[in-house]
């Protein structure tokens, strides 16, 4: 399945890295549920978030500039942070 | 010979020609002044003795790559553990006997056709409950960066040069799961005992930044 990484800027304790905001995915696995950091932060207990890893290539995280195209990176994100495409 | 110079003053060296390390006397810092104020508090109230801590950190000291080692060892001789290692390897690390707390473990598995790097862009998340401490260069600004932008290059310079057609995941360890990379058995190491395995495996090979090495 493929997603979009959300382009937001909030402020506090975010765990998606500011260089996959925007970039397209595929769902490389669903891990479960996890407390939200971004409310753990400020000792909040909101309900949990799924958490999937996701699987990038470097051209579209670095379009030109990247070493070698076909190479992937993977991240762990939260599925609110993650819009269907 | 560097003690043999003589064209040059030894004040401020020691006997043996090297300079003194400076006195560790510079004032503490913001988190390190945190960090006394908050233990002597657990310690005043009783919710932790001196003796806990000492003995945490004695736990944590006493972690070390073997541990992984001996975890990838078994999975290159036994393809029912390897499934059970990329399947859950918190469980398959807790089977083998290894204490890693509540950490959370995936096993990334090297093959012919990819090869597997880890990082944390975020700050320096390593499982540490298996393997112990991280090496201070994977807390490095430098490796962080340009682990997930040139990875090609920063292997390169830890002496490992991967073919064009083999492919690089690099895992940016965000959250809550930690990673071990399980790397490919050198053909050299074929037959032996999953003992003299565990010798190869390096903790680099198992972080993904080089490969096992024939024991020294």
């Amino acid at each position: 399945m493929k997603v979009r990484v959300k382009s937001h800027w909030p402020p506090g304790h975010i765990r998606t890295p500011a260089y996959l905001r925007g970039k397209i995915g595929q769902i490389e696995r669903r891990i479960g549920l996890f407390n939200n950091p971004e409310e753990v932060a400020y000792r909040q207990t909101g309900a949990q978030r799924e958490l999937v890893r996701v699987r990038f290539r470097m051209d579209e995280i670095w379009g030109a500039r990247a070493e070698r195209g076909e190479d992937v990176i993977e991240a762990e994100l939260y599925a609110h942070w993650l819009e269907p495409i | 010979m560097p003690h043999d110079h003589h064209d040059h003053s030894h004040e401020g060296l020691s006997p043996s020609g090297h300079p003194y390390r400076p006195d560790d006397d510079t004032e503490l810092s913001y988190w390190q002044v945190m960090e006394i104020a908050l233990r002597e508090l657990l310690i005043e109230k009783g919710h932790l003795t001196a003796a806990q801590i000492h003995a945490q950190i004695n736990a944590m000291d006493s972690r070390s790559p073997t541990n992984g080692a001996r975890v990838v060892a078994r999975a290159w001789v036994d393809p029912a553990f390897k499934a059970a290692l990329l399947a859950d390897a918190s469980a398959a690390s807790r089977s083998m006997g290894f204490d890693i707390g509540p950490m959370h473990l995936i096993a990334l598995e090297n093959t012919k056709e990819v090869h597997n790097l880890v990082v944390c862009t975020l700050c320096s998340c390593y499982p540490r409950n298996l393997l112990g401490l991280p090496p201070d260069w994977y807390k490095s600004r430098a490796y962080r960066s340009r682990a997930v932008i040139e990875p090609r290059k920063v292997l390169s310079e830890f002496g490992l040069t991967l073919p064009d057609e083999m492919q690089v995941r690099v895992h940016d360890s965000t959250a809550d799961m930690r990673y071990i990379v399980v790397p490919v058995q050198p053909e050299g190491s074929f037959g032996q005992t999953e003992e003299e395995l565990a010798a190869w495996i390096t903790r680099d090979s198992m972080i993904g930044v080089g490969l096992p090495q024939a024991p020294q």
